[in-house]
């Protein structure tokens, strides 16, 4: 394994953060990062406490089970209490749908299964004799790993019952209407897959700084320094940060694949309502393996999120997990989370939790 | 969740690898790589799938980035921050 410690190197983690204290603005500044993983980096390693008060740094829609609609949850659940086998990822299975969540179906008898790889769905669906089906969450990333699969060839018993979404429609989101949104980190692997080439329209058309970052620390403050210099010099632009991991043009094997698959539709994302083109569907050729085709799947969802929740802002960057009351008072906990964002091993909350919260300074 | 962390590749099958991710040897899919993958190469993994090979050199030149920006930013003469 690489772990390159070089990242990790305290002595240019100051120099940086002494940077980025010479290039911050005097206005406040809140850039928006959209991954789990750049939150757990930012929260594990304390880079909070290392920016000048005035530069806030928030988690915006990048925990994918956060934003799954309960509705999809609720069609995972029914699969399961007719009696299917319902795979997906851990997490998914934790949160709460209209009635209850899978891991709750399974406690009353129904078979839920956590898999690691929607190739051990399909492996899993070769041995059994029962019906199969992967609740396919995830964003650029996970997508073309699951279009993979299908084009390797799944059973007959095998069926997806697909929630994917697309990362840039729901940055553009976050900018129309009223926002103080300065810049994005973009997630390191979507870009991997999709390059540099969907971001352009923020500096384009929202004149807003992107910056492709990595997953280390001194990549994330290295990321946030370069925001701050697009700021100061007024030049939005797309700049590829994580060059050892993304490609301009991105994986285009894997966009292939992708969209051999699936195809672009309109998608509910949970706190932030329908957004255009942002999610992913099957392609009629692949429509015989559409879990929604194959069963009947008639359900009855409650989208709304418990009354105190604030999952809605933190998923927009409109709140820190520590303004909820149900957070700060220690009431919403991973264990009786009120909220997906608690839930969700890439909510900010979740990983707010894990590390104990804002960091007194 | 992404794992930011490369693994390394110890076995190469026609449509698989064997990598090792912290001392774990783990089987990974090669679908979605265009190139060919060789022994001792470092892969991104997501999900069970290899989305990336990454270059070891890169991460130099990446470091050698961070160096140019704090030199050219702290020699910068140029306008004030406020």
């Amino acid at each position: 394994m690489m772990k390159d410690l070089r990242f990790r190197d305290r002595a240019k983690a100051e120099e940086l953060a002494r940077l980025i204290e010479r290039l911050a603005p005097a206005e406040p500044v809140k850039l928006v990062h959209i991954c789990g993983t750049h939150e757990v980096t930012i929260t594990e390693f304390g880079l909070r406490s290392l920016l000048p008060p005035q530069v806030e740094i928030l988690e915006g829609p990048g925990c994918p089970v956060c934003v799954t609609p309960v509705e999809h949850i609720d069609e995972a659940v029914a699969l399961a209490e007719q009696g299917h086998i319902v795979t997906t990822f851990g997490d998914m299975a934790r949160v709460p749908g209209t009635r209850k969540s899978l891991e709750g179906a399974r406690s009353e008898g129904a078979d839920v299964r956590i898999v690691y790889s929607i190739a051990d769905a399909v492996e899993l669906a070769r041995k059994a004799a029962k019906e199969v089906i992967f609740f396919a969450i995830g964003f650029e990333t996970t997508a073309p790993t699951v279009a993979a699969a299908m084009l390797d060839g799944v059973p007959d018993n095998f069926s997806l019952l697909v929630s994917h979404k697309l990362i840039p429609p729901a940055m553009a989101a976050l900018l129309e209407g009223e926002h103080d949104i300065s810049g994005f980190l973009a997630p390191g692997h979507v870009s991997t897959i999709i390059g540099l080439e969907p971001y352009r329209i923020f500096p384009e058309k929202y004149g807003m700084p992107v910056v492709i970052g990595g997953f280390e620390p001194l990549d994330i403050l290295y990321s946030i320094a370069l925001l701050l210099r697009q700021l100061r010099e007024g030049t939005p632009k797309v700049e590829n940060a994580y060059t050892r991991a993304v490609g301009s043009r991105g994986n285009l094997r894997a966009q292939e694949v992708l969209y051999e698959v699936f195809e672009v539709t309109d998608h509910y994302w949970r706190g932030m309502g329908l957004i255009p083109g942002s999610g992913l569907k099957l392609r009629e050729e692949f429509s015989s393996w559409d879990a929604r085709e194959r069963f009947s799947l008639k359900v009855k969802s409650n989208e709304s999120l418990h009354p105190g929740c604030r999952c809605a802002q933190v998923i927009t960057a409109k709140a820190t997990p520590d303004q909820c009351p149900l957070f700060s008072k220690g009431v919403c906990t991973p264990r009786t989370p009120y909220g997906p964002c608690m839930v969700g091993e890439e909510g900010m909350c979740h990983i707010w939790h894990r590390y104990g919260g804002r960091p007194k300074l | 969740m992404c794992l930011a962390i490369p693994s390394k590749v110890i076995e190469v099958g026609e449509f698989e690898a064997v990598v090792d991710h912290g001392g774990v040897k783990k089987r990974v899919k090669l679908d979605l790589l265009a190139e060919p993958v060789e022994v001792g190469d470092y892969l991104l993994i997501h999900t069970g799938f290899a989305i990336q090979r990454i270059a070891p050199s890169e991460a130099e030149e990446t470091l050698k980035l961070f160096e140019e920006l704090i030199r050219a930013t702290f020699d910068d003469e140029g306008p004030p921050v406020s």
